[in-house]
């Protein structure tokens, strides 16, 4: 019974994006799904980084890094072309292994590239490498260590596709091919795939929150929570915090680079300004105003806030209105928007009982406590 | 390289290093003070810098900066009241995130207000064209005029922190908060006067580095990056490690630039800050059992 209860949200949630695409059609509306459709795969990164942040409590300012590496990576590929290599043992190889297609660009040139299914596991191989590479070290770092180092992995990022040729510099990479899932199923941002594209977006979206809630809702969950409410406690308990830490920080990169391969097919194009530390940073907010530590929260603030912004509603205060909502949430509603009264009283039973603990073995103060208490 | 040609890159980048300096004594302030890291300490620089641009329309030089840095000092102060102090009993991470959306915020503000365009101050002495030739390398009076700002505010604030009752004070609450309240200091207003003095000689920093590299809305966060990689060189807290770990940083990208592409000086930084971060994350200067008592 327990279980089942967990997943009535995304009953709903499929009820409802169902029930979204017959009003739009009915209305004529359906070119809002092409925002919405964006929404969900930008609700793609803040769903992995809700699990690090708000369930594992590290913070991370590079998590648009790894939407532009897992982006890049399927861009590169299914762009770069290979015609001049076409007679060397190894293209003939991948392409008796289907790996490579032959297919005409915008301009009429014929192009010899990988194709996407490759690509788009091409890219979730490097991201998750790239992230165990970066965390191994990283993830050991705490507080505002661990901030700023994650800040400073998402700068070299931005930095490299902003300043290497083959990457598009400035221009990013366009002309990406639409992505065939299965034969009569494609990620392509024409107007006619528009529905399709609508309900590919959205069954990832409800496939990755049933994945992040199995994954909070077990063991390796748990050890997650312990962790966040206290490291050394998890620790003296067994929990191998790093090793817990260090998964949670790949999947993470790996729920951001999915989304942004098949956003990258969507769009037929991907710039460098899916890099910069602003998105990292928006990433952020919507966790925090989803309420940190819950996934449905984030999720819903993902859809609505980006849909919003892709739609211009915050004209040139776009940046203003996501560094407002950081600091207004962070004051006055820590807990998130969404409030949750029964799992509110125990976080705060929680939060107190460590506070007070802290206080009798440390014996002193921080600007963490209360100075007066 | 010929020895005029070092001469020439070492003053550049002891010019740079010792603006990244000031913004890491400016972290360090704040740091000692509350256990934050203040995102938005590059900010500081940069409204500094702009007010004084505007001001100087209608006053003169010295006046337009002497009011700019009153004014990002008041600043600095009101941001501390308005959203720090509320939340000081917030987490760190909670914290991080408040000054994150800060500095944010400013930017955004300043776009505003500003725009989107280069502005700089003029030369304090001379103009862009005037130099001083040493030992076959040339530079602009304006370099003096950095590296002297730059040791005023650290000389006085050292005298400030040695000497002064409310420099021993802000030490004492630094060190140890209970104990400070309990000899009768305000801890709140501490810090308080812990982001006014940092948001001050931000200010005064930016005012002095303008004429050279510029300044546009932008530019803080570059800053502040470089300034923490600073601070964490040096060992965050230690306020004369800063200012060797500052002209280091600036020599290193000064010659990174002069043997690759510029299009790397930015990563120098970056690289150094994670380098760092993963071997020795309490600076250069702390000896490690030191330092592992101090970080737990």
């Amino acid at each position: 019974m327990m279980r089942l209860r967990r997943y009535w949200p995304v009953a709903a949630s499929a009820l409802a994006v169902i029930v979204l695409q017959a009003a739009l059609s009915l209305t004529g509306a359906t070119y809002y799904m092409t925002q919405i459709t964006m929404s969900a795969y930008y609700a793609l990164v803040v769903i992995g980084l809700c699990l690090l942040m708000g369930y594992a409590g590290q913070a991370s300012l590079g998590h648009a890094g790894f939407f532009a590496i897992g982006g890049y990576t399927v861009a590169y590929m299914t762009t770069v072309n290979l015609l001049a290599y076409h007679d060397t043992g190894l293209i003939r190889a991948l392409h008796w292994l289907g790996l490579v297609v032959q297919w005409r660009n915008l301009y009429g040139a014929e192009v010899l590239s990988f194709s996407p299914w490759p690509a788009f596991l091409a890219a979730l191989v490097l991201t998750g490498l790239i992230a165990f590479l970066i965390g191994l070290p990283v993830i050991r770092l705490k507080g505002h260590y661990l901030a700023m180092a994650t800040l400073g992995f998402g700068l070299i990022v931005y930095r490299v596709v902003l300043g290497t040729k083959g990457l598009g510099q400035a221009d990013g990479l366009s002309n990406v091919p639409p992505f065939h899932l299965i034969p009569g199923l494609e990620v392509n941002g024409r107007s006619s795939f528009r529905i399709e594209n609508y309900y590919i977006a959205w069954v990832t979206v409800l496939v990755a929150m049933v994945l992040a809630i199995n994954l909070v809702n077990s063991r390796v969950g748990r050890a997650l929570r312990s962790i966040h409410q206290s490291e050394e406690a998890a620790h003296s308990l067994g929990v191998n915090t790093y090793r817990y830490k260090l998964a949670v920080f790949v999947l993470s990169a790996l729920f951001a680079a999915v989304g942004g391969a098949l956003m990258t097919h969507y769009n037929g194009s991907i710039g460098p300004s899916e890099a910069t530390v602003m998105k990292s940073v928006r990433y952020v907010a919507i966790v925090a105003v989803g309420g940190m530590a819950n996934l449905w929260g984030a999720m819903l603030a993902a859809v609505l806030l980006n849909f919003l912004s892709l739609r211009g509603v915050f004209g040139t205060y776009d940046d203003a209105v996501f560094g407002a909502i950081l600091i207004l949430i962070m004051l006055f509603a820590p807990q998130g928007l969404l409030r949750v009264p029964k799992w509110h009283a125990v976080a705060a039973l929680g939060r107190a009982s460590s506070r007070a603990l802290h206080k009798v073995v440390r014996g002193r103060t921080t600007y963490g406590g209360r100075p007066h208490g | 390289m010929n020895f005029p040609l070092i001469v020439q890159y070492g003053l550049s980048g002891i010019t740079v290093g010792s603006i990244y300096a000031i913004v890491a004594v400016g972290f360090n302030i704040i740091y000692s003070t509350t256990g934050i890291i203040n995102f938005a300490q590059g900010e500081f620089l940069i409204i500094g810098a702009m007010t004084a641009i505007s001001l100087y329309q209608i006053l003169p030089l010295w006046l337009a900066i002497a009011l700019a840095v009153i004014v990002t000092t008041i600043l600095g102060g009101l941001i501390e009241v308005v959203f720090i102090r509320p939340a000081r009993d917030a987490s760190v991470l909670r914290l991080i995130v408040i000054t994150i959306g800060l500095s944010i915020l400013i930017r955004e503000a300043m776009l505003h207000i500003w725009d989107e365009k280069v502005h700089f101050l003029p030369y304090f002495t001379g103009t862009a064209t005037s130099t001083i030739t040493v030992f076959g390398a040339h530079f602009s009076p304006q370099v003096l005029w950095v590296l002297g700002v730059s040791a005023v505010i650290v000389g006085g604030l050292t005298i400030f922190f040695r000497f002064t009752l409310l420099g021993r004070a802000m030490r004492a609450c630094a060190d140890d908060r209970m104990a400070a309240c309990l000899c009768g200091i305000n801890d709140r207003w501490m810090v308080t006067l812990s982001f006014m003095l940092s948001a001050g000689i931000g200010a005064l920093a930016g005012c002095v580095i303008s004429p050279v590299t510029q300044t546009q809305y932008d530019m803080g966060a570059p800053l502040a990056i470089k300034g923490f990689t600073v601070a964490i060189l040096g060992g965050l807290g230690n306020s004369m490690a800063a200012v060797v770990a500052g002209l280091l940083l600036g020599l290193l990208e000064a010659f990174v630039v002069s043997q690759f592409a510029s299009a790397y000086k930015e990563a120098v930084a970056i690289v150094v800050l994670l380098l760092v971060l993963v071997i020795r994350p309490t600076g250069l200067f702390v000896r490690r059992e030191i330092g592992a008592l101090r970080a737990a």
